[in-house]
């Protein structure tokens, strides 16, 4: 089974996108701020890790950073799940090595599930 | 501008008021007392330096304390403008704050609506079908007005960066009418594309010029009654690409047609058969051609319809 690491802020988010991954046959691990992302990305090593932007502790531009600096995690796919759609940054975010940028608002459950799928190479 | 509106601006008091500012910080009224103060300083030198034409040092004083006034004044002035400028840049800032916010729950609703309807969570009865579906409608629409909000708010901050490529605009333009063959159906209205051949690409920024053409569109089949013809044509004059787009809709009322372009600005006529809408897409729609290097106008007729037309520069 394939593990995914949703580092999200907002419980009702985890609850209904997690839901649908959990569906879908993945494991979900979840992370309610940067802290415990990067942290929970060192330990479980999972295949995926779905990261929104303003996070507590550590912003989630921080977070894809250091997880792109550690021999670790610098190879696991990363999918930016944010709500901020600026050109300065998804330009910032593919530059520091994210694998899809998608802002929530503008996609449907089935068109994230899509990308999921693609970043995970199914 | 008429008489009234002209009368309306040395109303110093009232203009001060609607900035919600103090005699002493408002703009208009230090102009005021600017002017006076210039015209008394240039009389009483021209007088006391006739009187006292054998002491010069006394009028290089006088006119030297005038000097540090009128700057003093200047100086105030421009604080004014400053406070004007903050308060304009918190309301954008504050319109900007308030969408990212709203926007997160508005997502996480759409998702749990697209859950449910998706039978995934349990059957749902046909009735119970028809609410999601308004939910999930109404949820759309909130979304957009906030998508609208934030754009108005980036155009205002001079936030909104054109992310320039070379384009297709006629892909762009059947791209949106594929999109939209499903609404103009429902709504009875044919859509027709006529592009010159051979257009050359053009140097713009795909996602918001996109935004424009859907906006003239959107309007276009929107506020057609019954049933109705869209037209749009696209083709190279001079230097510029230029873009048409004709429709058989409402109009727009003769007094309405110099605010078509405001802000918030709704006619009418639309209200009477259209209650959905912001006001804030031939807004955006102006500001992204013009930041462009376009310019983009209209023609209407109440009751017979309207044409909208837009340049962008070739090079």
């Amino acid at each position: 089974m394939k593990t995914i690491l949703f580092v999200e802020d907002e419980s009702a988010l985890q609850k209904t996108f997690g839901d649908i991954l959990k569906q879908e046959g993945y494991e979900i691990i979840p992370a309610l701020d940067g802290e415990t992302g990067l942290r929970l990305a060192k330990e479980r090593k999972p295949d995926l890790i779905l990261l929104d932007l303003i996070l507590p502790k550590i912003h989630g531009f921080e977070v894809l950073k250091r997880l792109k600096a550690d021999v670790e995690t610098k190879d696991t796919p990363v999918i930016i799940m944010t709500n901020l759609e600026g050109v300065e940054d998804v330009d910032k975010a593919i530059e520091l090595g994210a694998t899809t940028y998608l802002v929530k608002a503008n996609y449907s459950l089935e068109e994230v599930m899509e990308k999921v799928k693609k970043a995970l190479g199914e | 501008m008429n008489l009234k509106k002209i009368l309306s601006q040395f109303n110093i008091r009232a203009q001060c008021k609607k900035y919600d500012l103090s005699l002493w910080q408002c703009p208009q009224f230090l102009f005021l007392v600017m002017g006076i103060i210039i015209v008394i300083a240039a009389v009483s030198t021209y007088l006391i330096g006739n009187r006292y034409i054998a002491d010069p040092q006394a009028v290089a004083l006088i006119v030297l304390l005038l000097t540090v006034i009128l700057f003093i004044i200047a100086f105030i002035i421009i604080q004014g403008f400053e406070r004007l400028g903050e308060a304009n840049r918190m309301k954008s800032e504050f319109v900007s704050i308030v969408s990212h916010q709203l926007r997160s729950p508005l997502s996480n609703l759409g998702w749990a609506i697209e859950l449910l309807m998706s039978g995934r969570l349990g059957k749902i009865e046909e009735k119970q079908t028809e609410y999601f579906r308004i939910l999930k409608e109404n949820n759309a629409r909130m979304k957009e007005l906030v998508s609208d909000l934030l754009t108005v708010s980036r155009i205002e901050t001079a936030k909104l960066p054109l992310d320039k490529k070379e384009t297709s605009l006629e892909n762009i333009i059947r791209g949106m009418v594929r999109e939209f063959e499903h609404f103009a159906k429902a709504s009875n209205v044919k859509i027709e594309v006529k592009v010159q051949e051979n257009l050359p690409k053009i140097f713009i920024d795909p996602s918001q010029i996109r935004l424009v053409i859907e906006n003239l569109l959107d309007n276009a089949v929107r506020y057609i009654k019954e049933e109705g013809k869209v037209e749009i044509r696209l083709e190279k004059t001079d230097n510029y690409c230029r873009f048409e787009i004709k429709d058989t809709g409402v109009g727009v009322p003769k007094k309405d047609q110099k605010y078509i372009f405001q802000k918030f600005f709704r006619s009418g006529n639309v209200l009477r058969y259209q209650t959905q809408g912001s006001g804030l897409g031939l807004y955006i729609a102006k500001s992204i051609v013009e930041k462009s290097g376009g310019r983009i106008w209209f023609k209407s007729e109440e009751g017979k319809g309207s044409t909208f037309f837009f340049t962008l520069p070739l090079n």
